[in-house]
């Protein structure tokens, strides 16, 4: 049953001002734990809502520029991982020495497959649509990390103090 | 499903308006979409609007940002100037396509 309508016109919020901002808390370093700060952001630009990314403790692997595109997916602990043949992954198996490679690999290539950019990549990607990247003081201070060991787009390493300014008003999410 | 009545055709859309019928799209309509949300076509515009048309054809999925720069070749910075604040939705919606699928 069709009925006609004179017009419909899809509403993309452009008369109404949006002052809606997302702030991300990246904390991990794992490849797997990297893509939800990554895909929420770059979703979030897509819908017109400002995003600030602030990279802390191994979360600053993200952004350190000899780390970026080497963060690997280890099924150590991972009690919820399936094995490509069906089944679960037995504990004792995942510590082996290769698992870690393996399972890198082919979460590298699942992801490819979807056309899903890599981590530095992605991270262009979401400068490119107007997001914004911050560092934490406290772990550029415990790794020895400055300003020049980071992506050139990381716009300062902030303190927590600074972190207040930065996500008021914001929804902010920890990963 | 719901119809609308666009450049003095009906035309079948979504709940949203997106336009569910390939084929009843074509470039003149796209001119009035475009005006229906704000957005004036410059030849930039209709070069992104074209590869949505065909990758859609080729793929039959709307193709995402990251796929518009990846494969389609135009930047995703670009894409925000063109089709502001909502590139995916807008262009889409220009290209009388469903409103892209994959999250990236």
């Amino acid at each position: 049953m069709t009925e006609t309508q004179p017009r419909i016109v899809p509403d993309f919020g452009d008369d109404t001002d949006t002052d809606r901002k997302l702030v991300l808390i990246c904390s991990k370093g794992n490849l797997d734990m990297a893509y939800p700060g990554l895909v929420l952001a770059n979703a979030a630009l897509g819908e017109g809502i400002a995003v600030d990314m602030f990279f802390t403790f191994w979360g600053f692997d993200m952004i350190t520029k000899d780390r970026q595109q080497r963060l690997r997916f280890s099924p150590v602990g991972n009690t919820a991982m399936h094995l490509p043949v069906g089944g679960r992954m037995p504990q004792w198996l995942s510590p082996f020495p290769g698992m870690t490679w393996v399972a890198t690999k082919m979460m590298k290539k699942q992801i490819d497959d979807l056309g899903v950019p890599p981590v530095d990549e992605f991270l262009d990607q979401i400068v490119a649509s107007g997001g914004r990247l911050w560092a934490c003081k406290m772990s550029a201070d415990m790794q020895g990390l400055t300003m020049e060991d980071l992506r050139d787009d990381v716009e300062g390493i902030i303190t927590a103090a600074d972190f207040m300014d930065l996500s008021e008003g914001a929804q902010t999410l920890f990963i | 499903m719901s119809t609308t009545t666009l450049a003095g055709r009906e035309i079948h859309v979504d709940a949203e308006g997106f336009l569910t019928e390939y084929d009843e799209w074509d470039e003149a309509l796209a001119a009035q979409l475009a005006d229906q949300i704000g957005v004036e076509l410059t030849p930039e515009h209709w070069d992104v609007i074209r590869f949505l048309r065909a990758d859609f054809a080729e793929t039959g999925q709307t193709a995402t940002t990251r796929r518009v720069q990846a494969v389609g070749g135009f930047p995703v910075k670009q894409q925000f100037v063109l089709f502001p604040k909502k590139p995916g939705k807008k262009m889409s919606y220009i290209a009388g396509l469903p409103k892209p699928a994959g999250c990236v």
